[in-house]
């Protein structure tokens, strides 16, 4: 198997809420194409991790490099310029707007009207649920709806690599093997992912490598159908 | 008559008896029975009108009746509403605008004091009702545009069109730094900054008494001017032409009020208004979809305050006179109620409220002090029967009414 090269690396990065030390040096690459996933507990510092990415959290130490450029510089819509895009925890999409307008605040840094107006079929196909629901304010949706507006609107910016907080947080088991079949149907298309996730199982189930974080640090990391098989991991994430 | 409503008739009688009982029946030191017990009976003959017309329209009889008519209502309606915009637009324009011709100095000067405050309402709409900033300390602005034209005026002579855009400067500058330091700051927290900000303003120019004399304000600014081209005898000359007259300032006032609802109308429906609104629905979602939030907010206070020095300027100059107590926290408030009433984020809603809520009390002087009871009487009451406004933007009405709406199953 060759080495692809990574999109996404992460090099000793420390962040800190004031005095709080929420990751303790993590480093991963995540190469162009993969699944890759990140799985823990809760407060183990996943959402940080893609928080810091985005530049939301600074990074008080460490680099992030995006296909070889550092970007723990930059401020979130610089990030998102880039052509990263990142659905937050909660399923946060805009309650009072529209599904459309939630979508079309995804492209909000696009300019190209009409390849816009494609991304926006290409969600609708993805996600046919939400072309019935395009007038319908987003708070008036149900959880896995809101979940795909969600991951819709984060594919609007057409971005090359999709960060995914938890799409699994709170949907019936079914809805959360639909999600993941789309994630899988996204990735296929040529966007790379990495998914924050705490059912370890779907999770790691779809991606190529895994990471197993414990407060704050990256405890594990391997290929992910080698972590489903890992005693520790089975043990404490998968419940077996 | 259903029963739970003659209960609350009752408790609500008994109620506003505890509150108006006392505070009605003392003017002087001794208790007048006949004085407080008129007023609390014709209150709660309202209600009893009130509670009568909900009875009637529950009536088999009044249904019926209105089921009968209700084709020709809709007929009516329908050719109401299929008037365009426009028209209704055009109509209120020639109400404002040929009302100075009509009535008398009194009533101009309040109908300039109501258009001052609705483009004051319209202002801080921006950063209430489109970017969510809870400002209670939007007088500030208002002060910070009527002192720059005073100072400007005083002592380098700068007419009040050159001071206009200079004033506007200034105070985005200044809502920039009220902003900068409470981008990180939300809901309560932001009020209270806000609330310091405007009294620091305040306190500033009342106790800079070289810059500001002060208390006893800056006085003999002068009024706007307009220069037009006239032909005379000799051939053609520029006049000079002074706003004094009210009708003149009148119109000026109109003018920037026609400015600012446009103003404020292409910002709502603009990218930026959009993007105000996302960071209002949720900031962290608006940071990930690429919203530079930092600059958006920056940018909500720097407008919000350029309206407000517009007004503030003019009103330096129609009163050429300028003191610090026409700042204080009431009329931050007063404004603050403005866009309440309205209904956050409605223009249409914002323009209403600033005539009931700056002529009705003019309307009401004689009662004097019973006049700020009745404005918070009925804005309590408004806040029960209306929350969302007296004309609600599309979007905050369906917050508010969103258990109505049927919600798809999860």
């Amino acid at each position: 198997m060759t080495v692809k090269e990574p999109i996404l690396e992460l090099k000793d990065v420390h962040t800190y809420y004031g005095n709080i030390h929420a990751l303790k040096g993590i480093s991963c690459a995540i190469p162009s194409g993969d699944i890759a996933c990140l799985i823990g507990a809760n407060g183990a510092g996943k959402s940080t991790t893609l928080l810091t990415i985005f530049g939301v959290q600074r990074a008080k130490r460490g680099e992030i490099l995006f296909k070889g450029y550092p970007i723990h510089h930059l401020r979130p819509e610089q990030v998102a310029a880039k052509g990263i895009s990142q659905t937050p925890e909660g399923r946060q999409i805009f309650p009072r707007m529209t599904t459309l307008e939630n979508l079309e605040m995804g492209a909000y840094l696009r300019n190209d009207k009409a390849e816009v107006a494609d991304d926006m079929e290409w969600v609708f196909d993805l996600f046919p649920v939400l072309k019935d629901r395009t007038r319908q304010l987003g708070g008036t949706l149900s959880g896995g709806e809101q979940q795909m507006l969600a991951i819709g609107r984060a594919l609007m910016s057409r971005p090359e690599l999709l960060l995914l907080d938890e799409p699994s947080l709170g949907l019936a088991p079914k809805l959360v093997e639909k999600i993941f079949e789309t994630i899988l149907e996204i990735n296929k298309m040529g966007v790379t992912i990495f998914l924050v996730e705490q059912n370890a199982h779907m999770a790691l189930s779809i991606s190529n490598s895994g990471y197993v974080m414990e407060t704050g640090r990256i405890v594990l990391t391997d290929r992910a159908a080698r972590l489903l098989e890992n005693e520790k991991v089975k043990k404490a994430y998968l419940g077996e | 008559m259903a029963k739970s409503d003659v209960k609350k008739f009752i408790i609500y009688s008994l109620f506003l008896g505890i509150l108006i009982l006392p505070m009605v029946g003392f003017p002087g030191r001794s208790f007048e029975a006949a004085r407080a017990f008129t007023i609390w009976g014709g209150i709660v003959g309202i209600l009893a009108i009130w509670l009568l017309n909900k009875t009637i329209r529950h009536s088999d009889m009044y249904l019926r009746t209105s089921a009968h008519l209700a084709p020709f209502r809709n007929t009516v309606l329908r050719k109401f509403s299929k008037l365009p915009t426009r028209h209704y637009i055009l109509l209120l324009l020639i109400v404002v605008g040929s009302f100075p011709l009509l009535a008398n100095n009194y009533m101009i000067d309040v109908g300039i004091t109501c258009l001052i405050y609705i483009v004051l309402g319209l202002g801080l709409n921006i950063v209430v009702g489109l970017a969510g900033l809870l400002d209670l300390g939007y007088i500030a602005f208002y002060a910070v545009g009527a002192y720059s034209y005073s100072l400007l005026n005083l002592h380098f002579g700068i007419s009040f069109w050159l001071s206009l855009p200079i004033g506007i400067v200034i105070g985005a500058i200044c809502g920039c730094i009220i902003g900068y330091p409470t981008l990180r700051m939300r809901g309560d927290y932001l009020a209270i900054v806000t609330m310091g900000f405007g009294e620091i303003i305040r306190l500033v120019l009342n106790n800079w008494d070289k810059l500001t004399k002060g208390p006893n304000g800056l006085l003999g600014m002068s009024k706007p001017e307009v220069v037009y081209p006239a032909f005379s005898k000799g051939g053609f000359e520029w006049v000079v032409y002074s706003l004094n007259s009210l009708h003149a300032l009148y119109y000026l006032m109109f003018i920037i009020a026609i400015l600012t609802v446009i103003g404020v109308r292409r910002l709502d429906n603009s990218r930026i208004g959009r993007a105000w609104v996302a960071i209002r629905e949720d900031e962290v979602a608006a940071e990930l979809s690429g919203v530079p939030t930092t600059w958006l907010k920056l940018l909500a206070y720097a407008m919000g305050a350029a309206f407000a020095s517009v007004v503030g300027a003019f009103f330096a100059a129609k009163l050429s006179y300028t003191n610090p107590n026409f700042f204080i926290f009431m009329e931050s408030c007063i404004v603050l109620c403005i866009v309440v009433l309205g209904g956050v984020g409605s223009i249409p809603g914002v323009i209403l409220a600033g005539i009931i809520l700056i002529a009705v009390p003019e309307v009401f002087r004689e009662l004097q002090d019973y006049r700020m009871l009745a404005f918070g009487l009925a804005m309590a009451v408004m806040m029960v029967l209306r929350p969302e406004g007296l004309i609600p933007a599309t979007r905050r009405k369906q917050e508010l009414h969103e258990a109505d709406q049927s919600s798809p199953e999860d």
